[in-house]
C-alpha cells in the first residue's frame, strides 16, 4: 500500500480558502455604489405641457366625469344638471341679458365690500401693531366681534341698513376685515426685531422704520389675509343675496329653486367657483410681483 | 437713563464711566470704565455671558436702561454677527438705509453707496436680493452699509463668527484695509483671541462686569500668528479667559 491519498492522486487540487460573507453581495469585496439622488431620475413627459394646461387637467377630468354620470342617467335632470345643460342655461340667460346684469351687481358688491373691509382691516392692524395703547383698547373688541358668526348678523344688518346695497356691502366688508386684520397684525408683530434694531442703529426714525422695515416685513401676512378675505367675501355674498336681494348671482339661484331650474342653480355655483379661482390667481400674481425677494421652496 | 450723549471733539471717541446694567436684578455690568481714542482699534474679549454684547448695545444706543455716564460720537455704525440686511430690498438700497439725501441728490447717494460696495468687492451685486448672497458676501454688504456713513465709531459684534475660516481670513484682511483707509474708532467684540490680537491696537478682557485686562498689542503689522510676541500674548489672554493651553510638546 502506498501512502498516497485515497484516490491515489498525488496532485493536490487548489481551492480558495473559505471567506466570510461580509465582503458584499457579490463576494468580490467591492462595495455596491448607488447614485446619491433621493429617488429615481425623473422621466420627462414626452410633451412638455405649460403649467396652466397641467393645472387645468384635473378640473377638465372632473367635468368629463360629471357629464358621463349625467349622460348615463344616474340622476334626473332636476337632481343634477349636466355640464351641457348648465352651459345651455348660461347661454340662454346671457342672451336675455340677465346673466351679465346679475354678475355685474354681484361683482360690484364684492368689490365694494372687499375694498372697505380690506382697508379697514389693514388700517386697524397697523394701528394696533404699532401702538400698544390702541392694541389694548381695540384688539379685545375686534377679537370679541370676530367670535360672532357674521351670517348671524344678517337680520340685524337689514334692520340697520334696510334692504338695499348697504347691508350686503356691510356684511362682506365685515367678513373681509377679520382675516386681513389678524394676519397683518400677526405679521407686524412678527417682524424680526433684529432687523428693526439694525435699522435703528442706521438712524431710521419712526416713520422710516414703519415704511422701510415694518410694513414690507408684514406684507406676506397681509397677502395671506387678502386671500382669506377673497374666499370669505364670496361665501358671504351667496347668503346675503339668497336671503334678501332682487339681483345678483345668489338671487338667480334662489329664483331657480322656485322654478325647479337645477341647471341655473348649477350655473350660479359654477360662476362662483370660476370667480374664486380668478381671485386666487390674481392674489398669486400679486404675491409673485411683491414678494420677489423671497426664495421659498418651489415644490418638487 | 438717557441714550448715549455726543462725545466732545477731543481725541476720544468713547468715554464710559462707571457704567452698570442689570437684567432682573442680576448685574451684568458694574463699575465699567472704558475709553477709546479716535482711530483706535480695540478688541473686547470675554467668556460668553460676561456682557460684551450688552456693552456694545449700550454704545450703539440700542439700550437706554444703563447706569453711569457714556459718551459716543454722532456717526456710529454697527455690524452684527448676522448681516441683518432687509430681505425685501436689493443690496444697494440696503447700503443706503437711513442715509439722508446730500447735495448730490439721489444720483450722488447711489454713487456713494456703489463706492462703498466697490470697496468691499460687491459692486456687481448691487442689484441682487440679499437671499442670493453667500454668508461672506452678505457680511461684506453689511460692512459696506456701515462704512458708507463714514462712521467715527464702528461697533462690530462678532461680525465674522458665523463665517468659515477661509472667508474669515479674507474678511480680516478687508477690515484691516478699510480701517487703515477710513480710520474710525473700532470696538470689536469677539470670542476669538487670535482675531483680537491680529486686528486690534489694544485688547480688553471683560469679566465680572468690568474691564479686567487692558493689553496693548505692540506688534508690527501685518502680524504673524507665529511671532513669539503673538503666541505669548495669546497664552496670557487665554489664561485670563480661564482656558489652560496645553504645553507644547
Amino acid at each position: 500500500m502506498s501512502m498516497t491519498g485515497i484516490s491515489g492522486n498525488t496532485d493536490a487540487t487548489l481551492v480558495p480558502p473559505p471567506r466570510t460573507a461580509a465582503a458584499g453581495a457579490g463576494g468580490s469585496g467591492v462595495l455596491t455604489l448607488t447614485r446619491p439622488a433621493p429617488g429615481p431620475r425623473r422621466r420627462r413627459l414626452a410633451i412638455r405641457l405649460p403649467r396652466l394646461a397641467r393645472r387645468a387637467l384635473g378640473p377638465l377630468a372632473a367635468l368629463g366625469l360629471w357629464q358621463l354620470v349625467c349622460s348615463a342617467g344616474l340622476f334626473t335632470s332636476v337632481e343634477v344638471a349636466s355640464p351641457v345643460a348648465v352651459f345651455d342655461a348660461g347661454r340662454q340667460l346671457w342672451d336675455q341679458g340677465s346673466l351679465q346684469a346679475n354678475l355685474l351687481i354681484s361683482l360690484q358688491r364684492v368689490a365694494e365690500g372687499l375694498s372697505v373691509g380690506v382697508a379697514a382691516g389693514a388700517a386697524l392692524a397697523v394701528v394696533c401693531g404699532l401702538f400698544w395703547v390702541s392694541e389694548d383698547l381695540l384688539d379685545p373688541v375686534i377679537q370679541a366681534t370676530r367670535a360672532v358668526p357674521i351670517l348671524g348678523l344678517v337680520p340685524l344688518a337689514i334692520i340697520w341698513f334696510g334692504v338695499g346695497e348697504l347691508p350686503k356691502v356691510f356684511l362682506i366688508a365685515l367678513g373681509c376685515l377679520f382675516p386681513v386684520y389678524l394676519n397683518t397684525y400677526a405679521a407686524i408683530r412678527g417682524v424680526d426685531v433684529k432687523l428693526v434694531e439694525a435699522a435703528q442703529t442706521f438712524g431710521l426714525n419712526r416713520r422710516g422704520l414703519v415704511r422701510r422695515v415694518i410694513l414690507p416685513g408684514a406684507l406676506p401676512g397681509f397677502l395671506t389675509g387678502l386671500r382669506f378675505a377673497l374666499v370669505g367675501s364670496w361665501l358671504i355674498i351667496v347668503v346675503a343675496e339668497e336671503i334678501n336681494a332682487q339681483s345678483g348671482i345668489g338671487y338667480l339661484i334662489m329664483q331657480a329653486q322656485a322654478t325647479d331650474r337645477t341647471d341655473i342653480m348649477f350655473l350660479g355655483l359654477a360662476i362662483y367657483a370660476v370667480l374664486g379661482l380668478i381671485a386666487d390667481a390674481l392674489v398669486r400674481l400679486l404675491e409673485r410681483r411683491l414678494l420677489a425677494w423671497r426664495r421659498g421652496f418651489g415644490g418638487a | 437713563m438717557p441714550a448715549p450723549g455726543t462725545g466732545p471733539m477731543t481725541g476720544e471717541a468713547v468715554i464710559a464711566r462707571d457704567v452698570s446694567r442689570s437684567f432682573d436684578g442680576r448685574a451684568v455690568l458694574s463699575g465699567l470704565d472704558l475709553s477709546i481714542q479716535s482711530g483706535e482699534f480695540v478688541a473686547l474679549l470675554g467668556r460668553s455671558g460676561t456682557g460684551k454684547s450688552t456693552l456694545l448695545r449700550i454704545l450703539a444706543g440700542l439700550d437706554p436702561d444703563y447706569g453711569g455716564q457714556v459718551l459716543v460720537p454722532q456717526r456710529r455704525a454697527v455690524v452684527f454677527q448676522e448681516p441683518r440686511l432687509l430681505p425685501w430690498q436689493r443690496v444697494l438700497p440696503n447700503v443706503a438705509l437711513g442715509l439722508r439725501l446730500g447735495s448730490g441728490g439721489r444720483a450722488g447717494l447711489t454713487r456713494q453707496c456703489l463706492g462703498a460696495l466697490t470697496e468691499v468687492g460687491l459692486a456687481e451685486h448691487a442689484r441682487a436680493w440679499p437671499v442670493t448672497l453667500s454668508g461672506g458676501e452678505a457680511q461684506r454688504a453689511a460692512l459696506a452699509r456701515a462704512l458708507v456713513r463714514e462712521p467715527q465709531l464702528m461697533l462690530l459684534d462678532e461680525p465674522f463668527g458665523a463665517l468659515d475660516a477661509l472667508t474669515r481670513t479674507r474678511m480680516h484682511l478687508l477690515l484691516q484695509d478699510l480701517c487703515a483707509r477710513h480710520r474710525p474708532a473700532v470696538l470689536l467684540v469677539t470670542h476669538d483671541v487670535d482675531e483680537a490680537i491680529l486686528l486690534a491696537d489694544r485688547v480688553l478682557v471683560l469679566d465680572d462686569g468690568a474691564i479686567r485686562r487692558d493689553a496693548p498689542v505692540g506688534l508690527a503689522r501685518p502680524r504673524d500668528r507665529g511671532h513669539p510676541g503673538f503666541t505669548e500674548l495669546r497664552s496670557r489672554l487665554l489664561r485670563e479667559l480661564g482656558v489652560a493651553e496645553p504645553a507644547p510638546a
